[in-house]
């Protein structure tokens, strides 16, 4: 017997109880289109968060104090007071740092921020005039800190448009109003544009001061919060790193590099951990679906030996007329692994339309990988096969005798 | 042409052993028209199954066309089945909801026979039985008789050594009945040889030769010359 010829008896075998083959596909289905979704969802958002990362500059480079050494325990990363704005001038003014263009200390610090009867809490970060430039942040309305401000100390704020409405509502004219901050009353001169973001470092959720004001006039420090250092390219990011900690470990006098009492991480850094977790996310809705492909595929099983049981007759007719074992197993295989692939097929088609929409009402980028594509189909190959076999087997095995006499 | 000798077949359960066919042998010539008799319980489907090579013996020697079926394997049974033996079941077992061709073309697919090839040899033996215009006919769609026709046309096609009937008309109207044997008769005639077993005697007598078991032994084996009703 052919191939063609088998492949088209078992989709008539098939046809004839089209319920029972719907319910049992409908198992693969809902099981492949849930890994293809949610495998796409998975690389979706995870491409979206590396977009918006990537959208911070990935020329630039982050130094921030390192925690302190107490014994063996070392502190979270931030707190320390080992920065101070001296280390910036200096990166400023080294004439052996090559591959830097520009460098942006800041100090930043939560604080409640009161405007009228209006109070939030919120970010205040002091900054010099290149830090828009640096962080890739511009100005909606009025304009950004000067270094005519850094210089006099003036006490003015941009806010973040998050910070602007939870303090004056909507519609309010902002510019030249008075926000308050551990009792300094500051000048709103600017709002910067919305950049989207979420989380810790919202740059929307924020307020920016000039940092000499920040440091002297509202919170009383000497030190900084992180140092944002500009590569002249993307393509020279370790040399900076590496220059940027030689100099710094220079001048704090440490000569074990285990020891620095900074750390420097680029947007690389933080793109490789995100993109770990997000991986890691993925993973694991993917592991979430297989289980249902694999109730899919017992749902397969279960068909398949309720058709045995059924067709009993049959196959001790086809067994007298001269079916060997082979034509047996080959014709209730064939049969399972129509189902599964079939189911594949749709389940697919119906994953990735799920995950198109979703990823449009998400706003987020649509990506479906090949690799996925060929996993499902493999596997719901593969599950024909071995939830098949079993049932195939089985019929094979049936003596003709019994099975012709069975009722 | 078929040799049974001192066949024996011994069904064991966990506590009890069954004789069901007691040293049994006999031969059937070419063109033999043979029916086997005999009560319920007398071995004859026993004997039905080793002649059909569904079942093998427990001890002696089948011989079929030559060939010896005592000790083959499954799937060398399974061709002997195809190539030699052509089956008529009391329960017709046509496939459901397939066609009266396409039944009667699976043993041929099974040989491999070429598809065009099937198809004709199946129209001349559907021919044959009287069914050309039932031809594309489901077998839900026919009466009881028609079916047997359609699995008459479908032992006939491999053009096998015998064909063996089971009960071909314990399901089967009387008037059918009569018509299912006038086919046997005729392929009787063209030279088929026909092995059927039955409890009716009203259908054994169309048979050429009685053969009567009782308690898995052989009882009685006449010729019946006149085809004549052999007890009322």
């Amino acid at each position: 017997m052919e191939l063609r010829e088998i492949v088209t008896e078992a989709l008539g075998t098939l046809t004839i109880n089209k319920l029972r083959t719907g319910l049992a596909v409908l198992g693969i289905i809902i099981g492949i289109g849930s890994v293809i979704a949610l495998i796409s969802l998975g690389q979706s958002s995870q491409k979206s968060i590396e977009n918006q990362i990537q959208s911070l500059g990935s020329n630039i480079l982050t130094v921030s104090p390192a925690g302190q050494n107490t014994g063996a325990v070392r502190g979270a990363g931030g707190g320390g007071t080992t920065l101070t704005p001296e280390d910036a001038s200096a990166l400023k003014s080294a004439t052996t740092l090559t591959t830097i263009a520009r460098i942006s200390p800041e100090y930043a610090r939560r604080s409640q921020v009161t405007a009228g009867r209006n109070n939030t809490n919120t970010q205040i970060i002091g900054v010099e005039s290149q830090y828009a430039d640096i962080r890739k942040l511009t100005v909606a309305t009025g304009a950004f800190i000067t270094d005519r401000d850094v210089s006099v100390l003036s006490k003015v704020a941009v806010l973040g448009p998050q910070a602007a409405s939870d303090l004056f509502g909507d519609g309010t004219e902002l510019l030249g109003q008075s926000i308050r901050i551990n009792g300094q009353i500051l000048t709103v001169i600017g709002v910067t544009s919305s950049k989207g973001g979420s989380g810790f470092n919202n740059p929307d959720d924020a307020i920016y001061v000039p940092l000499s004001t920040a440091q002297k006039i509202l919170f009383g420090v000497n030190n900084l919060t992180s140092i944002a250092v500009e590569a002249k390219d993307s393509g020279v990011m370790t040399e900076t790193q590496n220059e940027i900690g030689y100099f710094l470990l220079a001048r704090h006098k440490i000569s074990d590099p285990a020891n620095a009492d900074f750390t420097i991480f680029s947007q690389n850094d933080i793109l490789n951990t995100v993109s770990q977790v997000t991986g890691t996310f993925t993973t694991l809705l993917g592991g979430i679906a297989a289980i249902s492909l694999l109730v899919g595929g017992i749902g397969i099983m279960n068909i398949m030996l309720v058709t045995v049981t059924e067709r009993t007759r049959e196959i001790g007719l086809r067994k007298a007329l001269g079916a060997k074992k082979r034509l047996i197993i080959t014709q209730f295989l064939t049969e399972a692994i129509l189902l599964t692939i079939i189911g594949g097929i749709v389940g697919m088609a119906l994953g990735i339309i799920i995950s198109y929409i979703l990823t449009r009402v998400m706003n987020m980028p649509f990506t479906i990988s090949p690799f996925s594509v060929i996993l499902a189909l493999g596997v719901s190959g593969g599950i024909g096969i071995l939830f098949g076999w079993y049932p195939a087997k089985k019929a094979a095995d049936l003596l003709p005798i019994e099975a012709l006499r069975y009722e | 042409m078929i040799s049974l000798s001192h066949i024996t077949k011994i069904y064991k359960t966990e506590t009890i052993e069954t004789k069901a066919l007691d040293d049994v042998s006999f031969e059937i010539k070419k063109g033999e028209f043979v029916a086997i008799m005999g009560p319920s319980g007398s071995g004859k489907s026993t004997l039905m199954h080793i002649l059909g090579a569904l079942d093998l013996p427990t001890s002696g020697t089948y011989t079929l066309d030559n060939e010896t079926v005592s000790a083959l394997s499954e799937d060398e049974l399974a061709d002997m089945r195809n190539r030699k033996i052509g089956f008529i079941f009391q329960a017709f077992n046509l496939l459901p909801r397939t066609t009266a061709i396409k039944n009667v073309m699976i043993p041929m697919m099974y040989a491999g026979v070429p598809k065009e090839e099937r198809v004709i040899r199946a129209k001349k033996y559907l021919e044959m039985v009287g069914l050309k215009d039932r031809m594309y006919h489901t077998s839900n769609q026919i009466s009881g008789g028609q079916q047997q026709r359609v699995a008459i046309a479908r032992g006939l096609a491999m053009n096998p050594a015998i064909l063996l009937a089971d009960e071909p008309t314990g399901n089967i109207a009387t008037t059918q009945a009569e018509e299912i044997m006038n086919i046997f008769e005729e392929l009787n005639n063209k030279g088929h040889t026909i092995v059927m077993i039955t409890h009716e005697p009203d259908i054994a007598h169309h048979a050429k030769r009685i053969i009567i078991l009782r308690d898995g032994k052989i009882i009685s084996d006449v010729k019946n010359g006149k085809r004549k009703k052999l007890w009322n």
